[in-house]
């Protein structure tokens, strides 16, 4: 009967823990469409947006509000089932990805029980984050072809080839990490880069591997479909993109899902390459304050390393103009997939010979 | 063949170099531009809450004037209605009765002074056709409406409760 002895208390602590991760995502991937507008105006020396509310905070409701009111349109002579389906995908496999991330140390209630921020410790993180973000294509796939519209559906094609494409080298460059980390869990990978400093080098996996970063952040783009390499909802040659025949809130969750996707995306990258939760100071820190606000230091941390990469993100895309479609797949064969099996071997031949470390 | 202008750029049209195909200097270029916009100041005006100041030439919507003790200029010479050229200012005179000294400045006056702001295209030729200095283009933009009739403008839409000086006009 072992597999009935159910723990409750584990149950009531993982369900309130994705509950406020869940909150959070949305929450922070509803100001990231405020913020996009924000950084945009600044950078464009215009004020941005300014009337719903102080500074225009109110800008994310207005919008939800008015995609729920819209009418709600689905084509004729469209997949009925598999048109509903393409955003429920694109929104579930967004908010997946989050249950693999540690997003502050564990804690040791007095009572000695152990409270895990994150939702589960599974062995394989890193490749369950590909698994679902490989998934993620589906939704943008089926929704484009559901929606029988060519330029629906040449869109979905572009964004399954690019997504395809970068994720080669995006998992070539990761190799690399992985062969220096020699785990594939995304906790013992934070566990690793403890601190900011240790044995007279940095602990940042960033620092250990800048080559595989950049070939990683690049890809990262790709994936997310934002510019330089958005091509899948390019105004100007497709319409609108993949999502042109949905309206009312099922655009709604395509646009929402690709905030999430930045918001994720950006916590993958910090913690894989930037420490996750970790910061300098870490341990001098730990031991004059209590562990309960520690782990509270440490999530808040890590939350505002993301909001800077997602600031990174917005940054690049209102700066760069966007890759031609064989730009885009030269970059993506030609130049990253070798620079990302050269690093591979660079970074293999340092580990057997000059490290020795395994 | 003739330059037509010495404006002309060659553009290079050489295969880009290693450096150009890497792309991250050029990104970190671009990266600086638009880093170096975020200390700019914006160049947007609030509109309703701050307005752009109007240029003293600037020809805005009629007002009709009055005299320094408070009577309408306006005689109802008919030179403005002449001197438009679209036609949009129609006028009809009225002689002063006894006792209406205070409110017309000379015999006879404007009974009634319309202009049609759906024909007007703002030249201020009226303004400088008035010989009585009594219509004038004031710096005030014409408000939006819903339906054709109420952009012609009656003599109390135009009339001024106050004398105004235009000083240089």
């Amino acid at each position: 009967m072992l597999l009935l002895q159910i723990d409750t208390a584990l149950i009531i602590e993982k369900l309130i823990l994705i509950s406020a991760i869940l909150m959070v995502s949305l929450g922070i991937a509803m100001y990231a469409t405020w913020g996009e507008r924000k950084v945009a105006a600044i950078m464009q020396d215009r004020v941005g947006p300014n009337r719903a509310g102080p500074l225009g905070l109110f800008l994310p409701l207005a919008d939800g509000l008015k995609l729920f009111f819209k009418e709600e349109i689905i084509p004729d002579r469209s997949t009925r089932f598999i048109f509903i389906l393409g955003p429920c995908l694109a929104m579930l496999t967004a908010l997946m990805t989050s249950a693999v991330i540690p997003w502050a140390p564990d804690f040791i209630t007095s009572s000695g029980h152990t409270v895990a921020f994150q939702v589960a410790d599974i062995n394989i993180g890193i490749l369950f984050v590909f698994g679902v973000v490989s998934l993620g294509v589906y939704g943008v796939m089926l929704g484009g072809w559901a929606s029988n519209n060519k330029f629906s559906l040449l869109s979905s094609i572009r964004a399954a080839s690019q997504a395809i494409s970068y994720e080669l080298a995006m998992g070539i460059s990761l190799i690399a990490l992985l062969m220096m980390t020699g785990s594939l869990s995304l906790r013992e990978i934070v566990q690793q880069q403890h601190g900011f400093w240790g044995d007279g080098y940095f602990t940042w996996n960033f620092f250990k591997q800048p080559v595989g970063f950049i070939i990683f952040l690049t890809c990262t783009f790709a994936e997310l479909n934002r510019a330089p390499f958005d091509l899948p909802e390019c105004e100007s040659e497709l319409n609108m993109g993949y999502h042109q025949e949905y309206s009312s809130m099922k655009l709604g969750f395509y646009l929402f899902a690709e905030y999430i996707n930045l918001f994720i995306s950006s916590t993958i990258l910090i913690t894989l390459y930037f420490g996750g939760y970790n910061f300098p100071f870490m341990d001098q820190v730990a031991a004059s304050v209590s562990p309960l606000l520690f782990s509270i230091i440490c999530m808040l941390v890590l939350i505002s390393k993301v909001v800077g990469m997602i600031l990174f993100f917005m940054f690049v895309r209102w700066t760069l103009p966007r890759f031609r479609y064989d730009q885009l797949m030269k970059l993506g064969w030609r130049s990253l997939i070798p620079l990302a099996l050269a690093n591979m071997l660079v970074t293999g031949i340092l580990i057997l010979w000059v490290f020795k470390s395994h | 063949m003739q330059k037509l202008t010495n404006r002309a750029i060659q553009i290079d049209r050489s295969p880009m170099t290693f450096g150009e195909r890497a792309y991250l200097p050029a990104i970190a270029k671009g990266l600086g531009t638009t880093l170096s916009h975020i200390f700019k100041k914006s160049a947007t005006t609030s509109y309703p809450e701050e307005k752009r100041p109007f240029s003293p030439v600037f020809r805005g919507l009629h007002v009709l004037n009055r005299d320094e003790t408070g009577a309408e200029r306006c005689t109802a010479c008919g030179l403005c209605a002449l001197a438009c050229p679209a036609e949009a200012i129609t006028m009809e005179a009225a002689e002063r009765k006894p006792g209406e000294e205070k409110l017309y400045r000379e015999e006879k006056y404007a009974a009634k002074y319309e202009i049609n702001m759906l024909r007007c295209i703002f030249c201020g030729y009226c303004e400088e056709a008035c010989p009585k200095d009594a219509v004038y283009l004031s710096e005030t933009v014409m408000p939006s409406n819903y339906n054709r009739a109420s952009f012609i403008y009656k003599k109390e839409d135009l009339l001024i409760a106050h004398p105004q000086k235009h000083e240089g006009k």
